[in-house]
C-alpha cells in the first residue's frame, strides 16, 4: 500500500473550485516532484493535504498510511508524520525557536507513546540538524522566524524537517526567493533526508529545484488537475516548452 | 468565523479559577458603614497611637469632601460605601507562627503559598533546595502570620506587618507613611488612608543587599467586606530588595472593593524591585461578581543613581484601575515598569503608569503588554512629565495589545508633559491578534490548539515576564495558561 494515496480530490476556497480532481499516489523512499503554473492548485494541495481549514474539501479521499486523513486534525496529522514545508513560514515573537521545536518534537513523541527527550539529548539532536542546513545557532535562539531573511526561513523549514523527521514531507515552494547558495544548502538538506522509509511532495513552479534534488516523479498540474506525470525528464521538457502547451490541451 | 477562532473564543470565555474556595472560620467584623466610628474602631482594635488615629480621621474628611473620579475607562454601577464593612479578621489572632489557626496554614497550603520556614539541618547539603522566600501573610483585614522575620532581623531588615511596625517602629512609620502618596492625593488613596487595616511593612538599612525574595500574599476571604491594605517599603543608602505580591479571593456574587496604598522609598544607590501577580477573582463568564481593584502604588527614588522597576501581571479582578508610578527625584535615578495585564470574560483595566522627571539625567522605561479576550476591556494609560529641572531626562515607552476573538477592546492613552527642552521620550505602540496563519503554522507541527495560543501569548509577554524572578516567572507563565485555557476538552 502506498504511503499517501490521493483519489478524486476537489476542494474549494470561498465557494471557488480549485482542486479539480487529483489523482496522486506516493509510496515510501519516492520524490515526487509536482510542478505547474501560479494559480493552478499547487499550494492548494499542499494545505489541503496539511489540513488547514480554509479550504474546503468537496469531493474524493486521501489516505495516509491506510487511514482517512482529510478527517484528521492538523495537528493530528503532524503527529502522525505528515510535515509541511510553508511557502511564507510566520513569525512568532518571542518564542524561541528551539523552544517551539521541542514543543513540537514532544507533541509528536508524546503522540507516538514516547518520553519527552531530555533536555541533553535534544540540544545534541537539534546542534546535529542545524549543521545539515548550516544553521547559525544564533537563529536557534531568535524567535521563530522572527527578522529573518527570506532564505533563513526557508533554511529553518527545513531544519525544523530534519528535527521532527517526518514520514511525508510536502515542500511548498521551497525555493522560490532562495538565490543559488541557499537553494544548494536547501537541497542539500533534503537530499541528506532522504531515506527508504520518507516520502517527499516537492511543490514548485521552476525546474531549477529539480536540478539539486532528483524527482522520481515529475507530475504538472495545470487548472486544479494532474495533465501529465513522468520521470525527471518531464520537468526538462516543462522548461523547454513551458506550461503554455498542457493549458491548450486542457482547453 | 473559522473552526479556530471559535476554539479560542472557548479557550477564553469559560472560567478557570483555582482559588475561589472561602475558608470557613469564624471571624470578627466592623458593623458596615463609612464614618467617624469606623475609624475609631479599626484604630483602637489596632491598639494604634493618637496621631496615627488624627492621621486617619483627616483623610476620612478629605474622602468626604471628594468626587468619584470617572476619567478611568471603565463601567460600574456606583459603590455604596455604607454597605461595606472595613475591618474583618479571624479571631483569634495567633502571637507566633507555631500558634496560627491550622484552617489558616490549609489556606495558604491551597493557595501554594509556602508558612513554613525551611530548617536548616547541620551536615545536610541545601544545594537543590528551592530558594527561601520571606512570606508575610495577610487574611482579609490582619496579617496572620510572617516568616523568617527572626533571620532578617539579623541583618537589621525590618519585614513584618503594618501593624506591628506601628507599635513597634513608630518613628519609622511617622517618618515615611504619606511621603510618597499623600493621605488626600486621589479619592481611593483617601479611602485607604482612613481605614486601612493590614499590609506589609520592609525596611532595609543602608548598605544591606536583602538575602532572600520578600512576599506579601493577600487573601480576601469574608463576603460583604473590602481590603485595604497599605505597604510601605524603604530602602536605605545602597540597600536593595526584591518583593513580591500575590493575590487571590473566593468567587462570590457581589463585588468586593480592593483598595490599597503602597509606598516604595529609595535613598541614594538603592534598589526596589516590586512585583505583582494579582490574581483576584474576576468575576463569571456573566460578569457577574469579582474584585474591584482600585489601587495606588507609587516609588520615589529619593536619592541619587536610585532604582525603582514595577512588574505586573495582572490575571484577575473585575475591574482593574492601577498606576504603578515612579517620582525621579534623585539625579541619576532610574524608573521602570513592567506589565502584562490580561482582560477576558467581562474584565475591565485600566492601567498603567506614571514616570515623574525631577532629578537630572533621569530614565525611565516603560513595557506594557495587554491581551483582551472574551469581551474584556483594556485601556493603557500611562503619563510621562519632565519636570523643568530635569535636565537630560530620557524615557521608552512600549505599548503592544493583543486581541484575541473580535467582542474584545484594547485603547491606549498615553500623556507626555515635557518641560526641559532636552528631553528625549519615545513610545512605541502595537496592537495584533493572534493569527489563522500563527495557530495553523503551529498545529502543523503537531501542536495542539490550546497549546499554540498559551505559546503565542507567553512569547508576546516574554519581554516582561523575564523581568520577575525566576521562580515567579515560571508561576506567572503557568497563569496565564490556566488563565487562557482551562476549561477545554
Amino acid at each position: 500500500m502506498a504511503l499517501l494515496e490521493i483519489k478524486n480530490l476537489h476542494a474549494a476556497v470561498e465557494g471557488e473550485e480549485i482542486l479539480r480532481g487529483i489523482n496522486l499516489s506516493v509510496d515510501r523512499g519516492e520524490v515526487h516532484a509536482v510542478m505547474g503554473p501560479n494559480g493552478s492548485g499547487k499550494s492548494t494541495l499542499s494545505k489541503v493535504l496539511a489540513g488547514h481549514d480554509g479550504y474546503e474539501v468537496t469531493g474524493g479521499q486521501v489516505l495516509y498510511d491506510g487511514k482517512d486523513l482529510l478527517d484528521m486534525e492538523a495537528e493530528d496529522r503532524a503527529r502522525l508524520g505528515v510535515f509541511l514545508g510553508f511557502q511564507y513560514p510566520v513569525e512568532i515573537p518571542g518564542v524561541a525557536n528551539t523552544y517551539f521545536l521541542k514543543a513540537a518534537l514532544n507533541a509528536i513523541r508524546k503522540h507516538r507513546g514516547e518520553d519527552e527527550l531530555d533536555a541533553v539529548a535534544f540540544l545534541k539532536r537539534i546542534r546535529e540538524r542545524a549543521s545539515l542546513v548550516n544553521m547559525d545557532e544564533n537563529l536557534l535562539k531568535r524567535a521563530v522566524n522572527e527578522g529573518f531573511s527570506g532564505g533563513e526561513k526557508k533554511r529553518n523549514e527545513i531544519f525544523q524537517m530534519a528535527v521532527l523527521e517526518p514520514q511525508l514531507a510536502i515542500l511548498d515552494e521551497t525555493d522560490s526567493g532562495l538565490d543559488i547558495d541557499a537553494l544548494r544548502i536547501v537541497a542539500q538538506g533534503v537530499n541528506a533526508m532522504r531515506d527508504p522509509d520518507r516520502a517527499f511532495l516537492l511543490i514548485t513552479h521552476y525546474q531549477r529545484l529539480l536540478d539539486h534534488i532528483e524527482p522520481d516523479y515529475v507530475h504538472v498540474l495545470v487548472n486544479g488537475r494532474i495533465r501529465q506525470s513522468g520521470g525527471k525528464e518531464l520537468a526538462e521538457e516543462l522548461e523547454r516548452s513551458g506550461y503554455a502547451l498542457f493549458e491548450e490541451n486542457a482547453a | 468565523m473559522s473552526a479556530s477562532s471559535k476554539t479560542i473564543e472557548e479557550i477564553t470565555g469559560k472560567r478557570g479559577y483555582e482559588y475561589g474556595f472561602v475558608t470557613d472560620i469564624e471571624q470578627e467584623w466592623a458593623p458596615p458603614g463609612l464614618n467617624e466610628d469606623t475609624v475609631r474602631f479599626i484604630s483602637a482594635k489596632k491598639d494604634e497611637p493618637e496621631w496615627l488615629l488624627e492621621w486617619r480621621l483627616e483623610a476620612l474628611r478629605g474622602f468626604m469632601e471628594m468626587e468619584h473620579p470617572n476619567w478611568a475607562h471603565v463601567k460600574y454601577p456606583p459603590i455604596d460605601f455604607q454597605a461595606i464593612s472595613y475591618y474583618a479578621a479571624p479571631k483569634n489572632q495567633p502571637k507566633s507562627l507555631d500558634e496560627v489557626d491550622p484552617k489558616l496554614l490549609e489556606t495558604y497550603e491551597k493557595l501554594g503559598i509556602p508558612m513554613h520556614e525551611q530548617e536548616v539541618l547541620a551536615g545536610v547539603d541545601t544545594s537543590d533546595r528551592k530558594p527561601e522566600v520571606a512570606v508575610d501573610a495577610v487574611f482579609d483585614s490582619v496579617s496572620v502570620g510572617t516568616t523568617y522575620k527572626d533571620k532578617l532581623a539579623e541583618q537589621g531588615i525590618i519585614f513584618c506587618s503594618m501593624s506591628e511596625a506601628v507599635k513597634e517602629h513608630p518613628e519609622l512609620v511617622k517618618q515615611y507613611l504619606g511621603t510618597v502618596v499623600p493621605r488626600k492625593d486621589n479619592y481611593f488613596a483617601a479611602l485607604n488612608s482612613a481605614v486601612f487595616s493590614d499590609g506589609s511593612f520592609v525596611f532595609i538599612p543602608k548598605g544591606v543587599k536583602c538575602p532572600m525574595e520578600l512576599s506579601t500574599y493577600f487573601r480576601i476571604n469574608a463576603g460583604h467586606t473590602g481590603q485595604f491594605e497599605r505597604t510601605l517599603i524603604i530602602a536605605e543608602e545602597g540597600a536593595s530588595v526584591s518583593y513580591l505580591e500575590g493575590c487571590t479571593a473566593p468567587m462570590r456574587d457581589e463585588n468586593q472593593l480592593h483598595a490599597a496604598v503602597v509606598e516604595l522609598v529609595a535613598l541614594d544607590d538603592a534598589d526596589i524591585k516590586y512585583s505583582t501577580v494579582q490574581n483576584w477573582y474576576p468575576g463569571d463568564e456573566n460578569g457577574v461578581g469579582g474584585i474591584f481593584n482600585f489601587v495606588t502604588k507609587r516609588g520615589l527614588c529619593a536619592g541619587k543613581r536610585s532604582r525603582i522597576a514595577w512588574t505586573q501581571v495582572e490575571t484577575g479582578s473585575a475591574i482593574t484601575w492601577k498606576y504603578p508610578s515612579c517620582v525621579l527625584k534623585g539625579d541619576d535615578s532610574v524608573g521602570e515598569f513592567y506589565s502584562v495585564a490580561v482582560t477576558r470574560g467581562y474584565q475591565q483595566a485600566d492601567t498603567g503608569t506614571k514616570m515623574i522627571h525631577m532629578g537630572k539625567n533621569t530614565r525611565s522605561t516603560i513595557i506594557a503588554k495587554g491581551i483582551s479576550a472574551g469581551h474584556g476591556e483594556q485601556s493603557y494609560r500611562g503619563l510621562v512629565r519632565v519636570a523643568p529641572t530635569a535636565k537630560d531626562a530620557r524615557n521608552y515607552s512600549q505599548c503592544d495589545s493583543m486581541l484575541i476573538g473580535d467582542q474584545c477592546a484594547a485603547h491606549t492613552f498615553p500623556y507626555i508633559d515635557a518641560q526641559h527642552p532636552g528631553a528625549q521620550i519615545e513610545h512605541e505602540a502595537t496592537t495584533s491578534r493572534i493569527s489563522e496563519d500563527q495557530l495553523f503554522y503551529c498545529k502543523q507541527r503537531g501542536i495542539g490548539e490550546e497549546e499554540a495560543v498559551s505559546l503565542i501569548v507567553n512569547g508576546f509577554c516574554r519581554d516582561v515576564f523575564k523581568k520577575l524572578p525566576m521562580e515567579f516567572a515560571v508561576e506567572a507563565q503557568k497563569l496565564l495558561e490556566v488563565t487562557l485555557e482551562d476549561s477545554v476538552g
